[in-house]
């Protein structure tokens, strides 16, 4: 009779091919491979960077090459040979862009593919875009817009030629020189990425947003973000990720730095579809972010939100360190894997101001062959009188190969603490399947409802662009070829 | 065609779960206007009745066939049967977590209209949901502005659950609906309009199968025939009669007699 019930036909299910796997033909300005100090002084001299930032890389550096590879983590991939990597890459440009409409028509199509709305028209999205094409930014939209708020958006190198004292007292705040293997790589050779800065008593309109590509072949992205919220300011950053496909594993080791100051709040979203490496070797995207919010000022909040669709392997625990009283953090994740992608991902909460709050959403839906683990920690201090923090942890596995664990630390040094966590795993019930099948609605839409419903909770906190955006990838990615 | 064929035949029907035989030899023929009440000891093989007829894939059909108005089903997926017009009612409606009332409705609508089945309470969703909104407050089901919002079943108490049961009946208006035990978890208040939109419901051309163990049910929508499921099989079919019999003696007698 009807097998279709049964979980192991979910695999071939759930296989679809990377949608954006193409590559742009854009001439590459490349340095040579390899990293050393020389290759260091090149980059900046390549990005026309002032000394501040040449100091805070070779800082990096010199800590860098001390360290050890990090090998707590259960993920399995090839050693990395950090000598074999391009770190420089720019899209070359005969000359400095004035508007859009002077970018390379090539890639201007590229982010057209991607659906990303750069174009004039599409400018009424009500959304600023700063894109990052490989290395350099090509283009700011919405930047008068901004400027008459007096809110900065702009590129890290730009802001540490116009904005050096901010880049000083922020740069490396919420991730030290040297916090870990991945963040002190990044704070080397970083690349490009956006500096945002949102003054004293300001609502930022719109969402800000930035569009991340990795386009040539061995040519590890650093990505560095840092966004500020002065006294009593908001803003709301969307971060998304398409990449083309490659064969060859692509290293990406970015590093997000959010500061807000009291009652100030940051809302960071993120969606990432990343090619997740082919069937049978792991040709996908290497993911190692430090993501971290510090929340300095009294009721201040960090909210992340992320949506995991892509990357081959994928490391990464946004956390929040509230520092001021009554501060909040928040973490809301849906990482949804197939195939052979592996994922440690989770949050780190660390309560040191009193009566701060944190809550952790995490749901992990886990297909194929592949690895879903998530990673949290909540830390109390002995000054955190108060502190409150509710976890959830679930998981949702479809088919008889994969793997998803959860592993909470929590540590509690205060008596005036309230911890909670809950975790579950499962798979799709079968009588919730047969029950929408009972009313015409065929298996593999069926699924799609009870997955994208199972997110639901998390979609909720996006934006609502991202959120129907999210909905749409979930199901595009579940979409298969079940007769 | 032929109006005389019948909405439901099921002819020395053999199922099993495991190996366990749950169906044994079960014959029942249910024409167009008719109301049959299905009614049985715990674990006679009425629930499992009502899942094979829709096509639950832990059952295996090892004899007999199943014909829904002429053509045989038992090669069909749930979904293509619902599509073709048979409806159950669960005796414990399933709660979807995240999943909308909303969504639910607009999934049922396109799953049909992908497949060329037109649905009598409208050509889009957006009609669908107004019907279902209109017949919800006739159902006194807890539709306030946020049912839509609700997500299906999820916080929901038993009675509402199986009104909810009864909303989609009607939204859906198939030719065939197999209500399993829709009395249980309802007060006297809600079986009465649960009764009265049951009866409005049904017509000439429709058939419903009423599984019970309770005369109260039937004293309020009234069948055209009586069965007795016993051990997998149909023991004695009769009448209203034969209802208030058993309510008398029970159902050890018929086993006996048998």
């Amino acid at each position: 009779m009807n097998e279709k019930l049964k979980n192991n036909d979910l695999t071939e299910f759930v296989n679809q091919k990377y949608k954006y796997g193409f590559s742009t033909n854009i001439e590459s300005d490349k340095i040579q491979k390899g990293l050393n100090e020389e290759i260091i002084y090149l980059i900046t001299k390549k990005k026309n960077e002032p000394e501040l930032l040449l100091k805070f890389r070779l800082r990096a550096y010199k800590k860098w090459k001390k360290m050890k590879h990090p090998e707590w983590s259960d993920l399995q991939f090839p050693e990395i040979n950090f000598q074999d990597i391009v770190y420089y890459s720019a899209p070359k440009q005969e000359k400095q862009l004035k508007s859009l409409d002077e970018a390379n028509p090539e890639l201007l199509k590229t982010f057209e593919k991607l659906g990303i709305p750069l174009t004039e028209q599409k400018r009424l999205a009500n959304v600023a875009v700063d894109a990052v094409f490989d290395s350099t930014s090509i283009g700011t939209t919405y930047k008068q817009e901004l400027s008459s708020l007096k809110i900065i958006f702009t590129s890290i190198s730009e802001a540490a030629w116009e904005y050096p004292e901010l880049i000083k007292t922020h740069l490396g705040r919420a991730v030290p020189i040297g916090d870990n293997y991945y963040s002190t790589l990044n704070s080397a050779v970083f690349t490009d990425g956006s500096f945002c800065y949102v003054p004293k008593n300001t609502i930022c309109p719109f969402e800000l947003s930035t569009y991340f590509r990795i386009n040539e072949p061995k040519s590890g992205q650093f990505e560095r973000t840092l966004i500020i919220t002065k006294e009593n300011s908001y803003l709301s950053y969307l971060e998304g990720c398409t990449a083309p496909q490659y064969d060859d594993n692509q290293l990406h080791a970015a590093v997000v730095e959010l500061i807000t100051y009291d009652n100030a709040e940051i809302k960071y979203s993120t969606v990432q579809n990343w090619f997740i490496g082919d069937d049978y070797s792991m040709g996908g995207v290497m993911n190692f972010v430090t993501k971290r919010g510090l929340c300095l000022g009294h009721n201040s909040k960090i909210s992340w939100t992320q949506v995991e669709t892509g990357s081959g392997i994928t490391w990464k625990y946004p956390s929040c360190f509230l520092v001021g009283s009554e501060s909040q953090g928040e973490f809301y994740s849906v990482a949804f894997t197939r195939e052979y992608q592996q994922t440690d991902t989770g949050s780190k909460m660390l309560h040191v101001g009193k009566n701060s709050r944190s809550r952790i959403i995490s749901k992990g839906i886990c297909a194929g062959k592949s690895k879903n683990i998530y990673r949290g920690s909540v830390k109390v201090t002995r000054k955190a009188q108060g502190a409150r923090n509710y976890s959830q942890c679930d998981s949702l596995l479809i088919g008889n190969s994969a793997i998803s664990n959860t592993i909470p630390y929590i540590s509690v040094r205060n008596p005036i603490t309230k911890i909670e966590h809950e975790a579950s795993v499962g798979s799709v019930a079968e009588d919730q399947i047969f029950y929408c099948l009972q009313r015409g609605i065929p298996h593999e839409e069926a699924l799609t409802m009870l997955i994208s419903g199972f997110c639901q909770e998390v979609f909720n906190k996006l934006p609502l662009e991202f959120s129907v955006e999210a909905d749409y990838l979930l199901r595009l990615k579940l979409e298969g070829t079940i007769g | 065609m032929n109006t005389n064929i019948p909405i439901l035949e099921i002819e020395n029907l053999k199922a099993s779960v495991g190996s366990t035989e749950v169906l044994k030899n079960l014959n029942l023929k249910i024409n167009k206007g008719e109301i049959h009440a299905i009614m049985g000891p715990n674990g006679s093989g009425k629930s499992t009745f009502s899942k094979i007829i829709a096509g639950h894939p832990n059952y295996k059909i090892n004899k007999g066939e199943i014909f829904f108005k002429g053509k045989s089903i038992l090669e069909l997926e749930p979904d293509e049967r619902a599509r073709l017009g048979i409806f159950l009612a669960f005796q414990y409606p399933i709660e979807l977590p995240g999943v909308t009332n909303d969504s639910f409705f607009e999934f049922i609508h396109r799953s049909h209209k992908d497949n060329s089945v037109n649905l009598s309470c409208g050509d889009n969703w957006i009609d669908m949901l107004n019907f279902v909104f209109q017949t919800a407050q006739i159902l006194e089901l807890p539709i306030n502005d946020d049912f839509g919002e609700r997500c299906v079943n999820e916080g929901f108490s038993g009675g509402e659950k199986k009104r909810n049961e009864i909303l989609q009946m009607l939204a859906l208006d198939s030719e065939l609906s197999i209500l399993d035990e829709i009395d249980s978890g309802l007060d006297i208040d809600g079986l009465k309009i649960v009764s009265k939109v049951i009866n409005n419901f049904m017509n000439e051309n429709k058939a419903i199968i009423l599984i019970t163990h309770y005369q109260r049910l039937l004293d309020y929508v009234k069948p055209t025939y009586v069965h007795i499921l016993q051990d997998g099989k149909i023991i004695k079919t009769g009448n209203l009669e034969l209802v208030k019999e058993i309510e008398l003696k029970g159902y050890d007698w018929l086993k006996e007699s048998f």
